[in-house]
């Protein structure tokens, strides 16, 4: 086992005022499944894209050996040629597509210029058989779940007659069924002689499949884990990725809860698009000033959806209920009005919904709350600076200056802008929709350190999260949903994944 | 060394704005030798400034309608309607110019609103609701004017395109001092506020372009406006055109980078959606700028209409093309977000200098299109030549690079790629996914 398919040395890459990766080694034997860890912005993705030839061979320093030679790829396609395929974390699938024209998309089954079709979807049946899924080729992709897709991706990897197959943070947008089968499936393929390299922040996945992991920090290797010498533990990866021991995963809390801040009562919401569907029925909660309040559920138990609803109405069509602000009932019909009533909501997905990523921090921060900085009927660009500069410091984004442009932060740092905007807005209620989603572990711990210091100011916290050890962590109270109601109220000292489980899978009568 | 090394380093960094005013120089020197001279005389530059400043009007309202993510495919109809409609009030009902020219602009407010209601509030792309507005406006143009010219407009009116300020040395010197005084004072107000927007900077702690670039080019656009100075005062003076676009240009400088609603719009083209989620009234913002599109192109037809002192039939065409091309050659991105005023002024002037020196050496229509397409192409295609190369990556896919126009480095994680467009909600979630022991 211990022939090197790929040997990476003296990898450097830099970009413009940043040093991205500075002298990274990287060794993957052949057969074997081997796992890159770090931090958000550490570097890992950036290698991979140096790999694939994303980064043409000389925009960087260094050499790649692969099986022994030499590799100058200046694209993508050039490394597919040599058998190294990667899948990216957002899924690069056409959703009109059918499952079989995507697997042989840029590839197809073609004679004398005409497709194939019996060829394509009878290869594509095999491929598909091959990752254990049973759907037929000719169903468009975008009928089928994100699980299945990331599925679909392997089988088109596969049709390419992969070598090395590089996936980025595979699991990150999956249930953890689907997650238990791709990391099957990626052992499977491993008895089949394949060679992966895998992405991933979720540490329990690692030790299930790593035969080595290779942790990077601030674009350097840190070092190779093996599993044959027993150095694979959990312990052991933290402290490599964060370069020290992390004691606590969440931050110490001493809650000082007060009076009840924001009430919901009896929220129905429809389906924007299928009016006959209920998406959440009838739910109430409250959230009380210093608390942070969890809202746990399984995927489609309507908590985005109920938060976003509440929040200008922003998903789907309100049906019944009401909100009361310190006991007083207030209009959240719009954006606008939720914001002037004190509600802040940060979304899931900041990438497309939290950021204008073209834009650049300051802008960014003073986006939700502009009329702050209204001077005389002008924006008063110096006062925005002292206030970006204010959260740059307080919230430890890491950039060179507040008019660096967000979308080259790492999701870490871009999480923080978008709490910075909501902190700005000065908000009594925060609704934070996966803070941490897409986060290494250090960052995560900096971004519960912020949620902890929001409540010790006095503001109510609502935070939902998939991950249940997450809100055991943080939150003082937590409401369970599912199906779209509210199934369940727990406060933390009787709470446990169990519990929350029990809840989270009720069915309402 | 270091100095000269941080200068090159900068201007590398902003190649674009650096280039576009470069190209606009080079331009500019080529038509000079090419014409013998005369694209540089005094009275050509005045013409220069005239006959194109419709087309500059039109600029500023369409690159920020750019910026926003929206095109408009009807404002030269508009400005030829607006002509027919200037044409009916003046000259056929006799209403003088300070009633005929406000209520023009309000008729252009009122058809920017017709079209922004279709494009804001039901939500029919802008493309289409303003290829109809071309039609349409076209066709009440004609309707209007019953298919017949209306001319002679009085004076006050002429005075808009191609009226100068007055002579206040009552003819007796050769320069026109009004101008002068002019010129020289908005060049020293310009040296001012360019010291003070870098002390500032540097006070904040922000980037701040290197000195030596710095110097070179205050000072080089110090001398360009004295050199224009001088040579709008030894032929007739300031058109009043250049003032109205001057006042245009500053105001609206300042609203697209001060103002809430030039922030909004930025917003809007930058993420829509997160503008959305930042209380951003996107709806009543995409409405408002195509008013003030209205209102720019009623302006444009005016400014026109004075100038040929008739309002046409077939007034405005292909303004909307010089308009947009005008906006893009100035570094406006195609998917919004990016832009600037100033920028599509200097667009602007590049289409003006071709077009006038291409006439004055005698180059038909037909070749001139030809050479506008090609230098609108080679602009945009320069563009994204650079920001690619900028990114570092060597993308193959035309997505690819359309995302690289967007976000410099880490463009390649922007934007998720499009099969991921299953709402956000419904994606399945990782439940418990680890478990810290």
């Amino acid at each position: 086992m211990n022939t090197p398919i790929l040997q990476m040395r003296g990898i450097t890459k830099t970009f413009p005022g940043v040093k991205a990766l500075q002298d990274v080694t990287l060794d993957v034997q052949r057969g074997e499944v081997h796992a890159i860890c770090g931090e958000n912005g550490a570097g890992k993705s950036t290698l991979m894209k140096v790999l694939s030839g994303v980064y043409p061979h000389n925009s960087f320093e260094g050499e790649i050996l692969f099986e022994d030679e030499p590799c100058n790829f200046s694209s993508i396609s050039d490394s597919e040629k040599r058998g190294i395929v990667i899948i990216h974390q957002e899924l690069a699938l056409s959703p009109y597509l059918s499952i079989a024209e995507n697997i042989y998309l840029g590839n197809e089954q073609a004679k004398n210029g005409w497709v194939d079709w019996r060829k394509t979807n009878l290869e594509a049946a095999k491929l598909l058989a091959r990752v254990g899924l049973s759907e037929n080729p000719i169903t468009p992709v975008q009928h089928i779940s994100v699980g299945k897709q990331q599925l679909v991706e392997i089988a088109k990897a596969l049709s390419k007659e992969v070598k090395l197959l590089i996936l980025d943070e595979p699991t990150a947008a999956l249930n953890d069924e689907d997650s238990g089968h791709l990391l099957d499936l990626i052992l499977h393929l491993k008895g089949q002689g394949i060679t992966s390299i895998i992405i991933s922040h979720k540490l329990n996945e690692i030790r299930k499949v790593a035969d080595a992991v290779t942790i990077i920090r601030d674009g350097k290797t840190i070092e190779t884990l093996r599993l044959d010498e027993g150095q694979i533990t959990q312990e052991r990866i933290i402290r490599g990725m964060v370069g020290r021991d992390l004691e606590s995963l969440y931050p110490e809390r001493d809650p000082k809860i007060g009076e009840e801040v924001l009430r919901i009562e009896d929220w129905s919401v429809r389906h924007p698009q299928d009016h006959t569907r209920t998406v959440v029925h009838n739910a109430s909660l409250n959230v009380r000033k210093g608390e942070v309040v969890g809202l746990a559920g399984l995927m489609g138990a309507g908590r985005t959806e109920l938060a976003m609803s509440v929040f200008g109405r922003t998903y789907g069509t309100a049906t019944s209920g009401k909100v009361y602000k310190y006991g007083q009932e207030i209009n959240t019909s719009t954006v606008a009005e939720a914001i002037r009533h004190g509600i802040a909501y940060a979304t899931e997905d900041r990438k497309r919904y939290g950021l204008n990523l073209i834009e650049d921090i300051k802008r960014n921060i003073s986006m939700a709350a502009l009329r702050k900085l209204v001077k005389g009927g002008w924006v008063d660009k110096n006062q925005e600076t002292v206030v970006a500069n204010g959260y740059r410091k307080s919230m430890n984004i890491k950039a060179p200056s507040v008019a660096a442009i967000t979308g080259k932060l790492s999701g870490g740092n871009q999480q923080k802008v978008v709490l910075s905007k909501w902190m700005f807005s000065d908000p009594d209620v925060l609704i934070l929709d996966e803070p941490t989603r897409g986060i290494d572990v250090g960052a995560k711990f900096e971004i519960y350190t912020i949620i902890a210091r929001l409540a010790a100011e006095g503001k109510a916290v609502i935070v939902i999260s998939s991950e249940l050890p997450e809100l055991l962590g943080i939150c003082d109270r937590i409401y369970t949903l599912s199906a779209g109601h509210v199934t369940g109220e727990v406060p933390i000292a009787e709470a446990s994944q169990e519990t929350l489980m029990h809840y989270m899978t009720k069915e309402k009568e | 060394m270091s100095a000269l090394r941080e200068s090159l380093g900068f201007l590398t960094s902003r190649l674009r704005q650096v280039g576009i005013f470069v190209a606009l120089i080079l331009i500019v020197l080529l038509f000079q030798g090419l014409t013998g001279g005369i694209l540089l005389e005094p009275q050509n530059v005045s013409n220069l400034v005239v006959q194109n400043s419709y087309i500059l009007i039109l600029a500023i309202g369409m690159v920020m309608v750019i910026i926003a993510g929206h095109i408009d495919l009807s404002v030269g109809s508009i400005a030829g309607f607006i002509g027919a409609v200037a044409g009916v009030m003046i000259v056929h009902w006799g209403w003088a110019w300070w009633l005929a020219i406000p209520a023009c602009l309000l008729v252009g407010a009122l058809v920017g609103a017709w079209q922004g209601y279709w494009i804001a509030y039901v939500g029919i792309p802008a493309f289409i609701v303003t290829l109809a507005g071309m039609l349409i406006f076209r066709g009440l143009t004609l309707i209007t004017l019953k298919n017949q010219q209306i001319t002679p407009f009085p004076a006050e009116l002429r005075a808009l395109g191609g009226g100068f300020l007055p002579d206040i040395s009552g003819g007796t010197s050769v320069l026109e001092w009004l101008t002068v005084i002019l010129g020289v004072g908005a060049t020293v107000a310009l040296l001012i506020q360019a010291l003070k927007e870098r002390r500032i900077r540097k006070k904040f702690d922000l980037e701040n372009e290197p000195m030596a670039w710095f110097a070179t080019k205050t000072t080089f656009i110090a001398l360009l406006m004295l050199i224009i100075t001088f040579l709008l005062a030894s032929y007739r003076g300031t058109p009043i055109v250049l003032i109205v676009l001057a006042v245009l240009v500053i105001v609206y400088t300042a609203l697209m980078n001060n103002s809430v609603f030039g922030r909004h719009t930025y917003a809007i083209g930058g993420n829509l959606h997160a503008a959305e989620l930042s209380g951003v009234k996107t709806k009543a913002v995409t409405f408002r700028l195509f008013v003030n599109m209205g209102v720019l192109a009623a302006l444009a037809g005016l400014v026109f209409t004075a100038r040929l002192n008739s309002a046409q039939p077939a007034g405005g065409t292909g303004f909307e093309l010089d308009s947009i091309a005008a906006a893009f050659i100035g570094g406006a991105a195609v998917q919004g977000g990016i832009g600037t005023v100033a920028g599509a002024m200097i667009g602007g002037l590049i289409m003006g200098v071709l077009n006038n020196g291409m006439s004055i050496l005698g180059l038909g229509t037909d070749y001139q299109q030809l050479i506008k397409g090609l230098v609108l192409l080679l602009a945009v295609g320069f563009d994204i030549f650079n920001k690619n190369r900028s990114g570092g990556g060597g993308g193959s896919t035309l997505g690819k690079r359309f995302k690289l126009r967007t976000t410099p480095p880490a463009s390649t994680e922007s934007k998720p790629p499009a099969g991921n467009e299953a709402p956000a909600q419904e994606r399945p979630v990782p439940v418990s996914a680890a478990k810290p022991e």
